[in-house]
């Protein structure tokens, strides 16, 4: 009788235990850190991203139908309140990644945080304009220059301007012509590279967009030690071509540094939403 | 007579002795003494802090500015466009001649005194030298390369890891140090000894001529504002009147989108014009004349036209022959032939 009465008080030591680890937050310290990912999950509309799916194109809320070749875009300070309203944010120079939709290996931007139980993520989609203006020693990583082979190609860099491509999507329409408005090469080809982070000594477009996602509803981020939580978001393209800005392929082939791209970058807010979290 | 005799052979046998001296003195000169602000110039902006300049810097970045590998065929170099001998500019050519026989859109601007700008490019866009390179190096009508490649194809070659090792401490060749060392050799490109500077630094007893001291006087009155002592440029971007070209270039407005920066371009030194012909963003006028003409008669109401080349409703600015044979004489006193002839910056 006594063994079984030291029995159900270890097994309810053991549960209130177990439920006291689970579920209250450990107290916020700033040099207690631990794993905390965040994935960028790339969709068009209720389809996944696939590349160059001519034969099944995508259509936009213009009707154009469209697929996409290239998608690449920064996503840097990451930021994280706990839900006691504690904010973290992660160390500039561990805070800037570039996800590209091809490599399904960037899609995670992890970085390191106080354990804790956090239901806000904030992010810049871009690159500050303080790391735009910085010394070519601080541009390593994913900004390197000379990372994915120039501007033509891969790379995130404008050169002649000298700045970052926040965001560069390029694809295909049948809607696009074969003149000056359109794709002269006949490739009918579109080009979405929006950039511009206000000017360095005159104020100029400023396309960066800080993205705050509330975990609430989908499930707060529990970060503790020896686990990896995960904060799994969606990122939706179609809502960059519907967005407060509807945009025609047909009419706006090639968007890059220009007063209109302004408004496209006004359709980054609505591209992020979260699905859920694993903890 | 034997003794005079004597005596002047001990005296031509002094001064060979003094010359050889004074060679071995240039040679010690001409060996590195690092970047030196003259005596009569502003401090630099440049950064010198971030990437000091050493011999080992230095060199290498001298064998990267001549380094054809920089362009996608390995033909042309940073050299290929500016060439000492018109001061660093592209002589003879209105607009730059690159790969594959490409003509660009601008006037191949010179290396010189770049550690006093703070804005790059004829319409501007970069606003630190050590990210200027990338430029040339990726247009498609210069070098038409990825910065990448030419990383890879100097990584290839031991040479290279020697030099990066040499002068940065790191065998590693990265995009950081590839600019670095760029730069330092470009910012090494000083022109500071010119008749002008010698005059103003009081070398050497140096003294203007009665016409180059008048054209000295008109210069200041007329044309000093834009082209400020004593880089004779203030580093600012302005429109100066020209006619929109046939490809309407925009100037700073490209870089900006700001109505008011439309067709402003940088505001050029006045040093080494003797060398540096065509002239203009897009080297329309190929000789002085045709830019005095240009400032006396031609200016147009364009946007953004400076108000500094409109007097009383009148454009241009009011100059006479007599005056302008004076401002040209002045003019003569800033070019630097030390700067062209100066081995340490040449190819080797």
């Amino acid at each position: 009788m006594k063994k079984i009465f030291l029995l159900i008080i270890l097994s309810a030591l053991l549960f209130t235990a177990c439920k006291k680890s689970d579920s209250t937050a450990p107290d916020f310290d700033e040099k207690n850190l631990a794993s905390l990912s965040v994935e960028f999950d790339n969709i068009v509309g209720g389809r996944t991203l696939t590349f160059n799916n001519t034969a099944i194109p995508y259509t936009n809320a213009k009707g154009e139908p469209f697929s996409i070749s290239m998608l690449q875009y920064f996503v840097s300070n990451i930021k994280v309140t706990t839900t006691s309203g504690q904010q973290y944010t992660v160390p500039q120079d561990s805070s800037y990644f570039m996800v590209n939709g091809a490599d399904k290996a960037t899609r995670f931007a992890t970085v390191k945080v106080p354990e804790g139980d956090y239901s806000k993520l904030t992010f810049v989609l871009g690159v500050d304009s303080l790391r735009s203006t910085m010394p070519i020693d601080k541009r390593v990583g994913v900004l390197d220059p000379a990372a994915g082979g120039g501007h033509g190609g891969g790379g995130m860099y404008w050169g002649w301007n000298a700045g970052y491509i926040f965001f560069k999507l390029e694809g295909n329409s049948t809607v696009i012509s074969d003149d000056q408005q359109g794709d002269p090469t006949g490739k009918k080809q579109f080009r979405y590279h929006i950039g511009g982070f206000g000017g360095y000594s005159a104020p100029t477009i400023n396309n960066i967009k800080t993205i705050t996602v509330d975990l609430n509803a989908a499930g707060i981020a529990k970060v503790r030690k020896g686990r990896q939580s995960n904060i799994h978001l969606f990122v939706d393209i179609m809502k960059f071509f519907n967005g407060s800005t509807t945009l025609s392929i047909k009419e706006n082939p090639n968007v890059m540094f220009s007063a209109y791209s302004t408004n496209l970058a006004k359709n980054f807010n609505g591209l992020f939403t979260h699905d859920h979290t694993e903890n | 007579m034997k003794l005079s005799y004597l005596k002047y052979l001990f005296l031509v046998l002094l001064f060979v002795y003094a010359c050889k001296k004074s060679d071995d003195a240039k040679e010690q000169i001409a060996s590195f003494l690092g970047f030196q602000k003259p005596k009569n110039f502003p401090e630099p902006v440049y950064a010198f802090a971030n990437n000091p300049i050493t011999k080992d810097g230095f060199e290498l970045g001298r064998m990267l500015f001549y380094e054809p590998r920089l362009s996608r065929d390995n033909t042309i170099s940073c050299g290929s466009c500016h060439i000492q001998s018109s001061a660093f500019t592209q002589h003879g050519h209105d607009v730059s001649h690159g790969i594959d026989d490409r003509l660009g859109t601008r006037n191949s601007p010179p290396i010189m005194n770049l550690a006093w700008n703070k804005a790059f490019m004829w319409g501007g866009g970069v606003f630190d030298l050590d990210l200027q390179p990338i430029v040339p190096i990726t247009t498609h009508e210069e070098m038409d390369e990825d910065l990448e490649n030419v990383l890879n194809k100097l990584r290839a070659m031991p040479t290279y890891k020697n030099k990066f090792k040499a002068a940065f401490g790191s065998e590693q060749i990265s995009t950081a140090n590839f600019m670095k060392a760029l730069s330092q050799f470009m910012l090494m490109c000083v022109s500071s000894n010119a008749k002008y500077d010698k005059v103003m630094r009081k070398e050497q007893n140096a003294s203007f001529s009665a016409i180059e001291a008048e054209g000295y006087e008109i210069f200041k009155n007329k044309c000093g504002n834009c082209h400020k002592e004593p880089l004779f440029t203030d580093g600012n971007f302005r429109n100066n009147g020209l006619a929109p070209s046939a490809i309407n270039d925009l100037g700073l407005y490209t870089a900006t989108l700001l109505e008011g920066d439309k067709y402003k371009f940088k505001v050029p030194s006045l040093r080494n014009l003797k060398y540096t012909a065509p002239y203009m963003h897009d080297g329309r006028f190929l000789s002085l004349d045709a830019v005095f003409d240009h400032y006396i008669r031609e200016v147009q109401n364009t946007p953004n036209l400076d108000p500094s080349l409109v007097a009383n409703g009148t454009r241009g600015i009011a100059i006479n022959s007599d005056e302008k044979s004076k401002l040209l004489a002045f003019l003569n006193t800033l070019n630097d032939e030390e700067f062209i002839n100066n081995k340490l910056l040449a190819e080797q």
